[in-house]
């Protein structure tokens, strides 16, 4: 299958590592990205602070050069997920809503009807490609790596999409494909708190702690992520966290389509596991090495 | 009478009258949003989330006062600016009520009102993420980072030059922003969507000293919309 690729901000540079091994590991599955050509941030943020109309428009805009691909959107940021996700539905739920936001489309040339599906990369492999096909692939066994897998709060919230809202099972179910261990890890949805670490700092290093410590208590070797900003608190701010709770956590944070492209035997570069800050410790570095020894 | 400083029981004061019209407005918004009628008071959302504890008025609080005719408290409230929009509470409410989008919609009036909340930092970095995007169309988290701590304690910078030296050594730092191509036409499209938004506002709010509860609701026209 073909995709209308949009990669989101954080991909693009700071979360390069995410960026590069979606797009190893769906070429590695024969499925075909065109990213979205001059595509603009969703406005996730914004959402609070402008008018309705205005932030449904700047992520719509997103959806109608989408349309005018022909092609589904395929959004790996979860924060992007649920926003492209959201406008789709008002705009197809609420007929003055779309009349509303088309007029102000009309003003790049741009109309959108509302027929793209907005998808996140998890749903397009368990789902679409499945599970079976995927198997196929593997060339690598994870070898009982201890793997915490981390959904965050908004892949499978707030509306009902591809995996349960309360116990999703999606990654625990590739991943103990792959060989690798889950390891009970009844934080999978809890939140990180996203911006809350810019804006409420502590609130945030409380929760993520939380989180490294329920990952740590149940053995995992490595936690592993579906979303740019859980990263991003989880691996960059572990050092303040230890340096706040006077706590000594060194767990390797890694991306589900990184761990999944190891399995697959894609080649570490390409994976982006090269931009980790944390080092990916020895149970998965002896993975890629042997592969590339 | 109606300009009375102590207003009889279940009557609105004005403030309270403006903010709800407001408010009315964006819920009106939020597909399903009449629900917020339904609240049996049962405290899932405020169990259900993770930032509760360090909230001033819990979720299920936010919503009894909103009944009780106490907008004007909860815009005071620290609460709405932790919500770190997870959908915990929605996915659970037994209601159906969409308590994320309810509270989206409560930042919004705020932002609209210009009130002075207990969060500032929390709109200055909205309000620089919109200028972000404005001059850009795209995020530049270098930018956003930098101007937030310049505005909100500048010295916080210099806790993150360690940060940004790994980040340098794992190619992962863009130093520059970076302008989309349409981004004269995306400037277009925001432009006329504000222009949209504000035909939709009543030029002047009518005060009426409503009673408040669900009375105050009565006359949300959108029973008739579908839900989930
Ligand atoms: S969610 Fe974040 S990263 Fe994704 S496009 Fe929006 S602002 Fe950019
Ligand atoms: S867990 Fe954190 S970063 Fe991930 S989606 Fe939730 S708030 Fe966003
Ligand atoms: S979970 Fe729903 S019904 Fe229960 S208190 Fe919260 S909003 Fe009200
Ligand atoms: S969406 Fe906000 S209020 Fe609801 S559970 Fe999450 S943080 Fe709490």
């Amino acid at each position: 299958m073909k995709y209308a690729y949009y990669p989101g901000c954080s991909l693009e540079k700071t979360q390069r590592g995410y960026d590069e091994s979606v797009r190893a590991v769906f070429k590695a599955l024969d499925q075909e990205l065109v990213e979205i050509d001059d595509w603009n941030c969703c406005g996730a943020t914004m959402y609070m602070s402008v008018k309705e109309t205005v932030s449904l428009a700047v992520s719509a805009r997103n959806l109608a050069l989408g349309e005018r691909m022909g092609l589904d959107i395929l959004a790996p940021c979860s924060s992007c997920f649920t926003t492209l996700s959201k406008t789709n539905r008002i705009l197809n739920e609420i007929p003055e809503m779309r009349r509303d936001v088309n007029e102000a489309l009309a003003e790049g040339g741009l109309s959108y009807s509302g027929k793209v599906k907005v998808r996140h990369p998890l749903d397009i492999l368990m789902n679409d490609i499945g599970l079976e096909a995927v198997r196929a692939r593997f060339q690598r066994n994870l070898n009982g790596l201890k793997i915490a897998p981390y959904y965050g709060c908004q892949i499978v919230r707030p509306d009902k999409t591809f995996d349960d809202r309360e116990n999703p099972m999606l990654l625990d179910r590739l991943f103990r494909a792959c060989g690798g261990d889950v390891v009970y890890f009844p934080m999978k949805l809890r939140c990180c708190g996203g911006m809350l670490m810019t804006t409420f700092e502590e609130t945030a290093l409380k929760l993520n702690k939380e989180l490294l410590e329920c990952a740590l208590d149940n053995g995992a070797d490595v936690m592993v992520t579906t979303c740019p900003l859980c990263h991003m608190n989880l691996e960059a701010y572990q050092g303040k966290i230890n340096n706040f709770y006077k706590t000594t956590f060194n767990i390797p944070i890694i991306y589900f389509t990184q761990l999944l492209g190891i399995a697959l035997g894609l080649p570490a570069k390409s994976l982006g596991l090269d931009s980790s800050f944390i080092p990916l410790g020895k149970k998965v570095t002896t993975l890629t090495e042997v592969f590339y020894a | 009478m109606e300009h009375a400083t102590h207003q009889l029981p279940g009557l609105m004061t004005r403030t309270e009258a403006d903010l709800r019209q407001i408010f009315l407005r964006q819920v009106e918004a939020i597909p399903a949003g009449e629900r917020i009628k339904r609240c049996i008071q049962c405290g899932t959302c405020t169990g259900s989330c993770p930032v509760s504890y360090a909230m001033d008025i819990s979720p299920r609080q936010l919503i009894a006062l909103f009944r009780a005719g106490e907008l004007e408290t909860i815009m005071r409230s620290r609460s709405i600016w932790i919500c770190a929009s997870c959908y915990a509470c929605t996915t659970r409410c037994p209601s159906g009520i969409k308590i994320t989008d309810v509270i989206y919609a409560l930042k919004r009036t705020v932002m609209e009102k210009e009130y002075e909340s207990k969060a500032p930092q929390v709109q200055v970095l909205a309000k620089l993420f919109v200028d972000n995007l404005m001059s850009y169309g795209r995020l530049h988290e270098g930018t956003l980072i930098r101007k937030y701590y310049m505005k909100t304690g500048i010295f916080k910078l210099f806790g993150f030059i360690p940060l940004v030296k790994k980040m340098l050594e794992t190619k992962r730092l863009a130093l520059f922003p970076k302008k989309i191509k349409e981004h004269k036409s995306l400037s277009r499209i925001i432009k006329k969507a504000q222009e949209i938004e504000m035909r939709h506002v009543p030029e002047k709010l009518e005060y009426s000293p409503e009673f408040v509860g669900y009375r105050g609701l009565g006359d949300m026209k959108l029973e008739s919309r579908k839900g989930e």
